[in-house]
């Protein structure tokens, strides 16, 4: 596992990154994405956050529902500022 | 395995418990462990970074209209400029300037005033023409504009990366952080700090800090003490990150707006809640917003228009009546300090006033004299007065 592993594409994360977090005790899925910035790049978590979930589970022993999920935000998908304006 | 918290077990005692693991209560644990108060306690009801320092604006100033906010903010500048060497991490340190737009005459004539006043007090920061606003930053539209004023150490830090860069410092030197732990009470006998009741146990204290942000006033209470500190929600929306094309942090009263490029080439904006009428003490979002602050950037930066909007949250200003912190211990309840109502500003002042603080704490006389902002104040009539918050 000598070369990095990109876990999360938009901020580019690396699986080494998050297990050495992990390892120093933050072992809850807020305290990654506010360390790691996982789930605020333009895919909004859909790559990063089920591996970062798994990745918690295995090395902390809770189960997924105990690891939880993110606070959705919208939009949903991204939207174009000018498009606010169109009216 | 890993255990589920930074340390196991709470400890029974400690030599001072601050309530609150925000960029206030992060900067104090670690000021006061570098001055050599080994024994320190950060207590808080969340996750990292779930409270106001995790949803603010990042932005840094030292533009301001009142002296004590000037050189509050401009000794905080200085502080940021040497953190991330000082902490041995990264903290996002962007200082692509303020703009400051004014689009009233008697607007530009504060603005200024406050210039005068910021250049006597060792704030370089200058009045800009048109012309000069179009050379330096040709992407912003400042058709409508009065004036402007500008200054260049002013810009970005990441309040995420600021605050863990606090608090592993603050561990480096032997602070304990417990989050998911409440705070539940607030021990007294007569008027001293006996200890702490927290949901995981009670911790024996002569020294508390109330650094709890928009819960400050329900802290305080616990010692029976009242504060005018009130949640007031604003919010923010954050783009995609696109090639920079916006230096500054460009910001008007009267616009009412913020908004700037990070570093990460995303664009963050907000603006005060007056138009959006939206529930003071609630994380709810209101639809009007994204489309209010959409037709006011686009207009003041056309490009943004083929930007996307990715993300829209809230988060809340711990407002008190004249808009300026409470700092220092109660007259009333000895050993309870207050670290508290930032008024939006919080991010910003957290280097200086989390130094302020722990030098109250261990008895030295603060660097710079706050005794105006004591807790008192509001009872006393005595309020601050400061010109300049969006």
């Amino acid at each position: 596992m000598s070369d990095p592993i990109i876990v999360c594409r938009c901020e580019d994360v690396t699986l080494q990154e998050v297990r050495e977090w992990i390892s120093r005790g933050y072992t809850s899925l807020e305290d990654l994405r506010r360390i790691l910035r996982l789930g605020m790049g333009p895919c909004q978590g859909r790559t990063c956050i089920p591996i970062v979930q798994r990745e918690l589970a295995r090395m902390t022993g809770k189960s997924i529902d105990e690891i939880g999920s993110p606070t959705g935000r919208p939009p949903a998908v991204g939207v174009e500022l000018g498009a606010f304006t169109s009216d | 395995m890993v255990s589920g918290e930074l340390s196991k077990g709470l400890p029974k005692t400690a030599d001072v418990v601050i309530v609150g693991s925000g960029v206030q209560g992060a900067s104090i644990a670690y000021n006061l462990a570098k001055m050599g108060v080994r024994d320190v306690l950060v207590l808080d009801a969340g996750d990292l970074l779930t409270g106001s320092t995790g949803r603010c604006a990042a932005g840094i100033r030292a533009q301001w209209g009142g002296e004590l906010n000037c050189k509050l903010a401009k000794a905080s500048l200085d502080i940021f400029e040497t953190l991330s060497d000082e902490l041995g991490m990264d903290i996002g340190l962007h200082q692509g300037g303020y703009l400051i737009v004014a689009y009233l005459d008697s607007e530009f004539q504060q603005l200024k005033r406050n210039v005068q006043l910021q250049n006597s007090l060792g704030i370089n920061s200058v009045i800009l023409s048109h012309d000069e606003v179009k050379e330096r930053f040709p992407a912003l539209d400042i058709s409508n504009a009065v004036g402007f004023t500008y200054h260049h150490r002013d810009g970005h830090a990441d309040p995420f990366l600021t605050t863990l860069a606090y608090i592993e410092g603050a561990k480096r030197l032997g602070v304990n952080f417990y989050f998911r732990t409440k705070v539940t009470g607030i021990e007294a006998r007569g008027d001293r700090v006996e200890g702490v009741q927290t949901s995981k146990g009670y911790i024996s204290t002569k020294v508390v800090v109330n650094a709890a942000g928009p819960w400050a006033r329900d802290i305080a209470q616990m010692v029976g003490l009242s504060i005018p500190v009130e949640p007031e929600a604003h919010e923010i929306v954050v783009t995609e990150p696109v090639p920079r094309i916006l230096d500054p942090m460009v910001i008007s009263f009267s616009g009412n707006f913020y908004m700037q490029q990070r570093p990460n080439g995303s664009f963050i904006m907000g603006m005060g809640p007056e138009p959006y009428a939206h529930p003071k003490d609630q994380y709810s979002l209101t639809w009007k917003f994204p489309y209010i602050m959409a037709q006011k950037v686009t207009k003041l930066l056309p490009a943004l228009r083929e930007v996307r909007l990715l993300r829209h949250w809230a988060g809340y200003y711990a407002v008190t009546p004249d808009r300026h912190p409470i700092l220092g211990e109660s007259r009333y309840v000895k050993g309870f300090y207050m670290s508290v109502g930032f008024s939006g500003h919080g991010f910003m002042l957290a280097p200086i006033t989390g130094k302020l603080i722990a030098e109250m704490i261990i008895g030295k006389k603060p660097s710079i004299d706050v005794s105006s902002l004591r807790p008192e104040r509001f009872e006393e009539g005595k309020l601050v007065f400061e010109p300049m918050v969006v």
